[in-house]
């Protein structure tokens, strides 16, 4: 078997590794042991009406370890890279083994010959940027926004933020896996104020290399959200067809995600869970969880066990094809990991997506709104954690937006709720956008237009 | 944690570039827990954290930097990096005398939850598991979680401020799921004290599990909730949410001072019915959010925010008050060394009124009945909020009558404070909350007596 050892990436991380090993070295017996270990180094420029309102410059490192014996687990998890606190860290997780009740699917994921995507995930430019150009690019950032439109009066918080960071997995199952990773990014959060009405935006670039942040991109993204919503009236309470930009479509998706977790499955909290063949969605949906996708600056070469990234389509032509798997709960269904554990160092590996990808349709997003007679264009969400339960279903959420009429956008809407079940959702769902993008947070996403949502209003 | 010489050379290196505040703090936490699910004990997982933040503040600006090496060296190394991160220019020679702050502690902890044997934490779920699942065949699927936590804290400032505190917090929360031919209900109910193992002497996990279980029960036979505006009446204690999102966050300094608060310049003003009195409290003993010191150095206050009404005062942490030339009012909280502070609520509540619950129910013609509250959310620019309802019931001549599924409300602050028509005499606290806030998570409690907002609250279901 081979070990998932990137080859592109290897060489950096010697110190790291060999930190990993003088834990492993102290697994005893029939012991099984995993090692995570991660230190990464950020700053976060704020700025406020033309000075640094604030510089933190961080480094930070932890570490989580997993011990299994005889069908018990047991992890602790700890805040620094101190080999004394990590033999300390190593006897707690042992300690806490003894309390677990025995699971004869519990082991650590195994070396299972799945070749390594190489990724480019490391970049030299953001870590050579001088503090300087960081400040500079914030106030430049501010100054554009405060510049665009008469009717911005102020921004809440305008921010440049970069972090680097390597990470390593280390087992006595033959895991050795490491990550590196760097990435910067720019924001800015304007106010609109017309009267005594005030409204909000948001505008964000990503990337890997610093001098090609786009500021125009995030100075109009968020000039246009913050002023389309002023004047904004509560709706009439209506059923009616929702456009979902590629952001918020994604969004939708996330949820749906992780109700396609094998974990869930396994433990009956899923509502798809006999599903596997079936149609759970329009045929116009297909979505895969890929994180080998290059072109993504979400892209990542390992999971959060140490086995290679893989494609895994979700859903096909609105036919559920099957479900995302860690080692643990690949083993328990029969079948084998998904490469889909994602964890940091404080927890134990959990399933979920890690890179979302829609399949395209193929008309432009204008096409979209001109063929909706009567709708909402969805500006943004809230309550997705209070409103939306992934085991009965139940979609209840905040909104605001613009109003679809005879085709065209029309006047903005607020303190409305759109509510549906999410089993319906995806079966609701009349076109998928040709519109695709890979979003700053690294999904590839289209809009999407869902008929028969009950909007809530006055 | 650190010794006062050690304090002293470390402040004077964070203000050796000129400064008009440096701060240490440092952090030593534990943490344990242990999960059980699908019927059997998953996990037990502890924690360790230490380290320390130093922050430099020169004029408007702030720099930070922390660090997990306690040493001097440590210590020092991260007081020059925020220093250099403050850009101050000139020299300080700052020597300053520490004066220990006498802060009260909110309660004692009689049993500290490190002391206490795993397999006892690991029997309350096992019994927590059985007695959810005793509620009926219809219970399909239970989790359960313990946990708690030790955090001592240090903070020193060249004001002269030096506190130390000790925060121990212990937890219980149970999810249950329920089948039947409408699908899959979720119930759940959490504990959550800022005590130690003696929680479980006043709280049986018995009681929490039943009553989660009896949540996904009844929702089986739920119906859609309704859409549109109503007449909504909460009872008491987790209500206290809706006054987090719908007025607590607008009344944080920070976000007032940026313009990003409908509140802002409204003090004196009338912002709520008369009815309304709103209270932050980190002194409550016990309770979530309370504390000796915040993490600034400051102890904990009483603060009456409103007042029959009338806008009374924002909350403050040291920055904002600095700038206002006012003092903080102990809501200075971080979520960890890693982070800067802000400021937070505490623990924040509504008083109680006169009027029964009985007489409040039986005037309400129809409406919507709440008894527990999911998490929310606000736009304090426009004062829009959400909040969800996990258990609610539909009001019908007086009478709470049928179960409805779970939803989001929505509404804006200044319009639903001034629309609460009635307060009951029934105060009561809610379960422990975790309030985000740009990035950072910090323990909250809130409470409320049974009240009734008449109007300006839309119900987010799909029913006609």
């Amino acid at each position: 078997m081979t070990a998932t050892v990137s080859k592109q990436q290897s060489g950096h991380s010697e110190d790291l590794l060999a930190l990993a090993a003088s834990v492993l070295d102290q697994a005893a017996g029939e012991e099984q042991v995993e090692v995570l270990l991660s230190r990464a180094t950020s700053t976060t420029v704020k700025v406020y009406e033309g000075q640094v309102e604030s510089l933190t410059s961080a480094d930070s490192s932890g570490a989580g370890i997993r011990v299994i014996r005889d069908g018990r687990l047991g992890f602790a998890h700890c805040g620094s890279l101190d080999p004394t606190v990590l033999v300390e860290t190593l006897r707690e997780a042992r300690d806490n083994l003894e309390f677990a009740e025995p699971d004869e699917w519990n082991g650590l994921a195994v070396p299972d010959g799945v070749e390594v995507v190489a990724q480019n995930g490391w970049s030299d430019s953001v870590v050579a940027f001088p503090v300087e150009r960081k400040i500079a690019l914030a106030l430049e950032l501010e100054q554009r926004v405060l510049a665009a439109d008469s009717r911005i009066t102020g921004i809440r918080s305008t921010a440049y933020g970069d972090a680097w960071g390597e990470s390593v997995i280390l087992s006595t199952a033959g895991i050795q896996a490491v990550d590196r990773g760097a990435s910067c990014s720019i924001s800015t959060q304007p106010l609109a104020r017309v009267g005594e009405e005030t409204q909000t935006g948001f505008g964000y670039d990503s990337g890997r290399v610093p001098e090609l942040l786009d500021l125009d991109h995030a100075t109009a993204e968020a000039v246009d959200r913050a002023t389309r919503l002023l004047g904004a009236v509560k709706p009439p309470s209506a059923r009616m067809t929702i456009l979902l930009e590629p952001r918020l479509a994604i969004s939708l998706m996330g949820i749906v995600s992780g109700m396609l977790s094998g974990e869930s499955v396994l433990k009956g909290r899923s509502p798809f869970g006999e599903r596997v063949g079936e149609q759970i969605a329009s045929p116009l949906l297909s979505l895969t969880d890929d994180p080998t996708r290059s072109e993504s600056i979400g892209a990542e070469e390992v999971d959060g066990e140490g086995l290679a990234c893989r494609s895994n389509l979700l859903i096909s032509d609105g036919v559920l094809q099957g479900f995302l798997q860690d080692s643990y709960s690949g083993r328990r269904s029969g079948l084998a990991s998904t490469g889909s554990a994602v964890r940091g160092t404080r927890s134990l590996p959990g399933v979920g997506a890690q890179l979302l990808v829609m399949q395209p349709g193929t008309r432009s997003f204008e096409q979209l709104v001109s063929s909706i007679d009567l709708g909402l264009y969805v500006n943004s969400f809230s309550g997705m954690h209070s409103g939306v339960n992934s085991i009965s279903g139940d979609f209840s959420v905040g909104a605001d937006g613009l109003m679809i009429r005879k085709g065209s956008l029309a006047e903005p809407v607020r303190e409305l709720t759109l509510a549906s079940t999410l089993q319906r959702l995806l079966l609701d769902i009349a076109e998928v956008g040709g519109d695709f993008e890979w979003l700053r947070g690294g999904d590839g996403a289209c809009s999407l237009v869902i008929q028969d949502v009950s909007l809530s209003g006055a | 944690m650190l010794e006062e010489p050690t304090i002293q050379r470390v402040l004077a290196a964070a203000a050796s570039r000129g400064a008009d505040f440096a701060e240490i703090f440092a952090e030593e936490k534990r943490s344990s827990s242990a999960l059980l699910d699908d019927g059997r004990i998953e996990e037990l997982t502890s924690g360790r954290d230490r380290g320390a933040g130093i922050r430099v503040v020169v004029g408007e600006s702030t720099g930070f930097a922390h660090t997990s090496d306690l040493s001097e060296a440590g210590l020092i190394a991260a007081a020059e990096t925020a220093a250099s991160a403050a850009r101050g220019s000139g020299t300080g020679t700052t020597i300053v005398d520490l004066d220990r702050v006498n802060a009260q502690r909110p309660n004692l902890v009689r049993i500290m939850p490190g002391d206490v044997p795993k397999a006892k934490k690991v029997e309350l779920l096992l019994m927590a598991n059985e007695m959810a699942r005793a509620e009926g065949a219809a219970i399909t699927q239970v989790s359960a979680r313990y946990a708690d936590s030790h955090r001592r804290i240090l903070v020193a400032n060249t004001d002269g401020t030096l506190g130390t505190d000790e925060q121990v917090k212990t937890l219980f929360s149970i999810s249950a799921v329920a089948s039947g031919d409408t699908g899959m209900q979720t119930g759940r109910e959490s504990i959550g004290r800022s005590v130690g193992f003696e929680l479980f002497d006043t709280y049986e996990v018995g009681d929490l599990a039943r009553t989660a279980a009896q949540r996904a029960i009844t929702k089986l036979a739920a119906r859609p909730a309704p859409s549109g505006e109503m007449t909504v009446v909460i009872g008491p204690g987790g209500g206290g949410v809706m006054f987090h999102e719908a007025c607590g966050h607008g009344l944080e300094a920070d976000l007032v001072g940026k313009g990003a608060s409908v509140f802002a310049g409204r003090i004196g003003e009338q912002v709520a019915s008369t009815l309304v009195t709103l209270v932050d409290d980190g002194t409550m003993g016990g309770e979530w959010g309370c504390f000796a010191i915040d993490d600034e150095g400051r102890p904990a206050q009483r603060n009456v925010l409103i007042q029959d009404g009338i806008l009374v005062d924002y909350m403050w942490d040291g920055l904002r008050a600095r700038a206002e030339g006012r003092a903080s009012s102990g809501n200075g909280r971080r979520q960890s060394y890693q982070h800067l502070p802000m400021v937070r609520m505490t623990n924040t509540y509504l008083l109680g009124g006169t009027s029964t619950p009985e007489q409040i129910l039986s005037d309400t013609e129809s409406g919507v009945y709440i008894s527990h509250l999911g998490g929310g959310q606000v736009n304090t620019a426009t004062g829009d909020f959400v909040f969800g309802m996990t258990e609610a019931y539909l009001i019908e001549g007086g009478q709470i009558t049928e179960p409805l599924r779970e939803g989001n409300l929505i509404g804006n602050g200044p319009g639903v404070l001034t629309s609460i028509d009635a307060v009951g005499n029934d105060f009561a606290m809610g379960g422990p909350g975790t309030c985000g806030k740009d990035g950072q998570g910090v323990p909250v409690g809130d409470g409320v007596p049974t009240l009734r907002v008449a109007s300006g609250l839309t119900i987010g279901g799909t029913a006609a």
